[in-house]
């Protein structure tokens, strides 16, 4: 293989990992706008709407069958179950903790984190579970890159859901609402909007998209697993910090960043992929001390 | 009660964190009228306006609007029963365009068509902003986002109006102006309760006035009284 192939190759992993991190890191992004709390059981969410797509599917494989269509309805139904469960955890865990210190609701956020991966762990028994798609192995050749149709098709999703998130926060009331409730909550009561139902929205949304990049993960790469969620929760909160904390933009940007960074540095020469934790959380640490608003982040401005 | 009564506090006390700030006032607006609230800093004039609006929870006593007890209603409830509050600072929602800021204004209004008629009335109300309309709307300069303030209150299409200081931190030409767009609100309709440090400008848009001091009403009265009288002047309203 060429340098040049190469090149194309890790491009082509780098923009699918990239998708998968940007759709985890808008969840973390926007429920950190709206409530400013680091939602650490989000990568959660990701591995329990892994299983719901999983469980979904195992009911609907018979009418629909394991491909594509039985897959995509999956996914959309697994968004929604996990949408509402992200919605629960925020009114039964969070919501009580909103007035209470900082610290406090970070630590309830770490405890939501090892509820649902114990609970997951009992449920498995701590087994692989093999997600049931046959997504069939067909794809384009480009030269000597191969691309397959499952790659398409999965960046493709990936992209129409971040593109149905930005008109919906641009250009929709409840969008805007969202906006102001993320900048002055105060102002948004006194305009009307019913903050709490804000909150609920943002959290179904995160949590929805959260679950269908885990629903795709089982598609994609056949397995799940109960500990499957921590180390993305990790590298999305680490692209929704590049990209800068509380933008959209700035997740979908930074997990995109991220994605390729591990793709493009595991081929540095003696740099095995084994390195490629150390990548992200190294570049985690240099944004962290040289711009700590991320790429598109803007300082937090106080109020007299 | 009477009818033209449109917004009534009982006996409404309130503390702002542990510091009680508002001790037991009552306070009539008329519809149609402009009722203003002086006092000096602290007084507990900010606090009465939050109470009002349900930023702050009162801990005593009622308030009542249009004859209903609308004490203790989350702020959201009260905006849409038509109290719109526009807060010291103005407020301005950094992020959003002047237009988005508009628009959100009138987030309880569910008819397209009658939020574009009322953003175009804003705009011929207020012209800078439609030359503005897709800036930053913190990136305004302070007579501008008070306008956009106003503007986005007024999408909302409100009953009654609580201005909070709305002149602070201008120019003094621009004082005048704000004033004149309060005069203006009030002649098409518009019920207000004004909040204003300065007291002689205020008492001159002003049918009605109180004076608070330290949490409690010290003083009342039709407002050309208040501002004719020197003692009053001298003692409460400062120069």
């Amino acid at each position: 293989m060429s340098i040049f192939d190469i090149f194309t190759n890790q491009l082509l992993n780098g923009i699918v990992l990239g998708s998968f991190y940007a759709l985890v890191a808008l969840g973390y992004t926007m429920v950190f706008g709206v409530v400013k709390l680091l939602n650490f059981a989000h990568g959660e969410l990701y591995m329990v709407g892994g299983f719901a797509g999983f469980l979904v599917l195992s009911f609907l494989a018979p009418y629909l069958g394991p491909g594509w269509l039985g897959v995509a309805v999956s996914l959309v139904l697994a968004m929604i179950a996990v949408g509402f469960l992200g919605v629960v955890i925020e009114r039964v865990a969070y919501a009580p903790m909103l007035s209470a210190p900082r610290l406090s609701i970070l630590i309830t956020a770490l405890a939501v984190s090892l509820v649902l991966q114990n609970g997951m762990l009992t449920l498995t028994k701590g087994q692989y579970v093999p997600f049931g798609a046959a997504l069939g192995f067909g794809g384009v050749k480009l030269g000597n890159l191969f691309i397959s149709y499952n790659q398409m098709i999965l960046v493709g999703v990936a992209a129409a859901l971040m593109l149905a998130l930005e008109l919906f926060v641009s250009r929709t009331q409840y969008g805007r609402a969202m906006r102001a409730v993320s900048v002055d909550k105060d102002m948004a009561r006194l305009m009307g909007i019913n903050v709490n139902a804000v909150i609920a929205i943002t959290f179904f949304l995160g949590s929805a998209l959260a679950a269908a990049a885990g629903s795709m993960a089982g598609a994609y790469y056949g397995s799940l697993w109960y500990f499957m969620g921590f180390l993305i929760g990790l590298k999305a909160f680490t692209a929704a910090v590049i990209g800068g904390i509380g933008s959209i933009p700035g997740a979908m940007l930074g997990g995109l960043i991220l994605g390729l960074l591990e793709s493009f540095g595991t081929q540095l020469p003696g740099v095995g992929s084994e390195w490629k934790d150390v990548f992200s959380f190294s570049v985690l640490i240099l944004v962290l001390v040289f711009k700590p608003t991320g790429l598109l982040g803007k300082p937090e401005q106080e109020r007299m | 009660m009477t009818s033209d009564v449109m917004l009534k506090l009982e006996g409404i006390a309130s503390a702002y964190g542990k510091i009680d700030a508002v001790k037991g006032i009552d306070l009539e607006v008329k519809r149609g009228q402009i009722v203003t609230l002086l006092g000096a800093n602290g007084a507990g004039k900010t606090t009465t306006l939050k109470t009002i609006s349900g930023l702050v929870r009162a801990k005593a006593g009622r308030v009542l609007f249009e004859g209903n007890d609308i004490t203790g209603m989350p702020a959201h409830q009260v905006a849409r029963a038509g109290v719109v509050h526009v807060p010291e600072g103005r407020h301005v929602l950094r992020g959003l365009s002047v237009r988005e800021n508009l628009e959100l204004g009138a987030f309880t209004v569910k008819d397209a068509t009658l939020r574009k008629d009322r953003l175009e009335q804003v705009f011929a109300q207020f012209p800078i902003l439609r030359t503005r309309a897709n800036s930053d709307g913190s990136l305004l300069s302070g007579g501008e986002q008070q306008m956009l303030a106003i503007g986005r209150a007024l999408m909302h299409g409100p009953k009654i109006l609580l201005l909070d200081e709305p002149s602070m931190g201008l120019a003094p030409k621009l004082v005048l102006e704000t004033m004149r767009i309060v005069k203006r609100l009030n002649e098409a309709g518009t019920t207000i309760l004004l909040v204003e440090q300065n007291a002689r400008l205020a008492l001159r848009l002003a049918h009605y006035g109180y004076v608070l001091e330290s949490g409690v009403i010290r003083l009342e009265g039709e407002a050309k009284k208040l501002s004719a009288d020197p003692s009053i002047v001298q003692a409460y309203l400062g120069s």
